[in-house]
């Protein structure tokens, strides 16, 4: 028997002290958690920075720190810094030594980088070892030198040497999610299918719960032909529907997860519901699969965005709002021949189909409409130029039966317009079938 | 009987950058597997709903253990790209909450 410890559903996201507590009277054998997410854009991919903040990463660095020298347990933590890219398990590794330097601790540091340089990619893609994900564009050679950042998403040999090796912390770059959660029970030599299966379900924290939370954490246990997961709050319940519609969650096929190591299969999967706050899983098997294909991520710089706010509540204005929006592209033409082709425009208009864009389908229209101007260029001044140009055209424009004649915008703020900074796209998702290396680095602090 | 009664959660996430994946579960067993036996949400049924083309419905899958229904739609804009209005895509179910289920058809 094996016991893990999910803290939370993100480092960085926190978790009560109570169930911290209670994780602690139960003696886990293993900490890990996971830092990773594309879920917030491309935009820290392309940066290589963490989408969560410094101190709140500290804050629960320090508690699972302690618990891992007090207990004196293993701490993995996976996709450090959100992205996982150099720059972000270097930034997580500061912030742990900060933390050892400040409370006089001691420890063994793995650090696992899983960045992929750029010839590596192209060099795959040339010999036709690259494959598009289901939705994704096929991959060309400038998405490729165009990228700031590239990353694979790791298997769970790494983590298991590193284990192997008696680190007491693991950092690693990108990582599949379960991995580290899966790492310990399949060095122990636990089944592949319950240990990847319960990695799977961990990775979150209590969002597999009911009620769910981003914020609170998760034990597992695993045996020999099953394992059993509960929460740590007494304020939550796994049941068996809590548990089984968390394979659904951000997955396109609940019954096939696949990952780098293989296919977690689900197809002859058992929920039973142990208590009232346990549930128990059997059937899961793990397929591995002969040809070893990895996922790679990579964010491309665009430009810079600049964005205006502004709200519009005159009915005529609102009932030619369409007609007015499109005639801009024009103006702004005719009034800046140079910069053609060198930005690009975009209006959000909520009230009308902000949120749902094109797949909008209620024709209503609000009394008023929140209007979002974005311009983006490569070119700072181009952006800049364009949105104020935009701001105090919409502002006076004559539009046809137009009353007020004293402003057609309400900012809410001045100035009005903010540069918003760099954009980025994801340029690379897709998966590579190369031999890559992941060494780990040991550090002693 | 509208969707909304017949549904305990009816969700939208993100499954990587370009997929948008949609989530029904289903309150009652008969109910889901009636309609499941039908294939009632094929991929013209969510292609109706979402004013898309067929072939960006990616795939539907039925889930047995919680009564579920899962739709894969490719995003209009990838994730974060230029243009997209939803960067989580959490928030694109809500013409499921109109729609009627027929379950005689």
């Amino acid at each position: 028997m094996l016991k893990i410890y999910s803290p939370t559903a993100i480092l960085g996201y926190g978790f009560p002290l109570e169930s911290y507590k209670r994780a602690l009277e139960l003696k886990p054998d293993v900490i890990a958690v996971d830092a990773g997410s594309t879920d917030p854009g491309p935009y820290y991919l392309g940066k290589g920075i963490s989408f969560v903040e410094e101190e709140a990463t500290k804050r629960d660095l320090s508690l699972l720190i302690e618990m891992a020298k007090k207990e004196d347990i293993p701490l993995i933590i996976g996709s450090a810094g959100g992205c996982g890219t150099k720059d972000s398990v270097e930034w997580t590794f500061n912030i742990i030594k900060e933390i050892c330097r400040e409370r006089r601790i001691h420890f063994n540091i793995g650090i696992i980088f899983s960045d992929i340089p750029k010839e590596k990619v192209l060099n795959a893609l040339k010999k036709g070892k690259i494959k598009s994900l289901e939705g994704s564009h096929e991959l060309k050679e400038e998405d490729i030198l165009n990228s700031t950042n590239i990353v694979a998403q790791i298997g769970v040999e790494p983590f298991i040497s590193a284990l192997e090796k008696n680190i007491s912390i693991i950092v690693a770059g990108r990582s599949y999610d379960p991995n580290p959660f899966s790492a310990l029970p399949l060095m122990e030599g636990y089944d592949k299918g319950l240990s990847f299966h319960l990695g799977k379900i961990l990775e979150c924290g209590a969002i597999a719960c009911e009620p769910g939370s981003g914020r609170d954490g998760l034990i597992g246990v695993i045996y020999e032909d099953h394992f059993e997961v509960f929460p740590l709050s007494e304020k939550r319940k796994c049941t068996v529907t809590s548990v089984a519609s968390h394979t659904l969650y951000e997955k396109s096929d609940p019954y096939h997860l696949h990952g780098p190591d293989g296919i977690i299969n689900l197809e002859e999967t058992q929920f039973f519901q142990k208590d009232e706050i346990t549930v128990i899983v059997k059937g899961s098997k793990f397929i591995s699969c002969s040809e070893k294909w990895i996922k790679i991520e990579g964010a491309e710089f665009l430009g810079y965005r600049g964005v205006c706010i502004a709200g519009i509540r005159d009915p005529i204005m609102i009932s030619k709002i369409d007609d007015i929006l499109k005639v801009q592209y024009k103006i702004v033409e005719e009034n800046f021949p140079d910069f053609l082709g060198q930005y690009k425009i975009n209006f959000h208009l909520y009230g009308k189909n902000g949120v749902m864009g094109p797949w909008e389908k209620e024709r209503k229209i609000s009394h008023e409409l929140g209007l979002i101007i974005e311009v983006l260029s490569k070119e700072i001044k181009i952006t800049k130029a364009i949105l104020g140009f935009l701001r105090s055209t919409l502002l006076h424009f004559g539009y046809e039966g137009r009353i007020s004649t004293a402003g057609n915008l309400a900012f809410p703020f001045s100035p009005a317009e903010s540069i918003w900074g760099e954009t980025y796209r994801f340029s690379i998702y897709h998966l590579i079938n190369e031999e890559l290396e992941f060494p780990i680095k040991i550090l002693k602090i | 009987m509208r969707l909304i009664d017949l549904a305990k959660i009816i969700r939208t996430k993100n499954s990587g950058p370009f997929i948008i994946t949609i989530d029904i579960l289903f309150k009652e067993r008969n109910i889901y597997y009636k309609l499941k036996e039908k294939n009632y949400f094929s991929k013209e049924w969510w292609a109706k709903i979402y004013n898309i083309n067929i072939e960006d419905v990616l795939s539907v899958i039925y889930f047995d253990p919680v009564f579920a229904v899962k739709a894969n739609i490719k995003r209009f804009i990838p994730s974060g790209d230029f243009g997209d209005t939803d960067v989580y895509g959490a928030q694109q179910h809500a013409p499921l909450l109109e729609v009627e289920i027929n379950e005689n058809y």
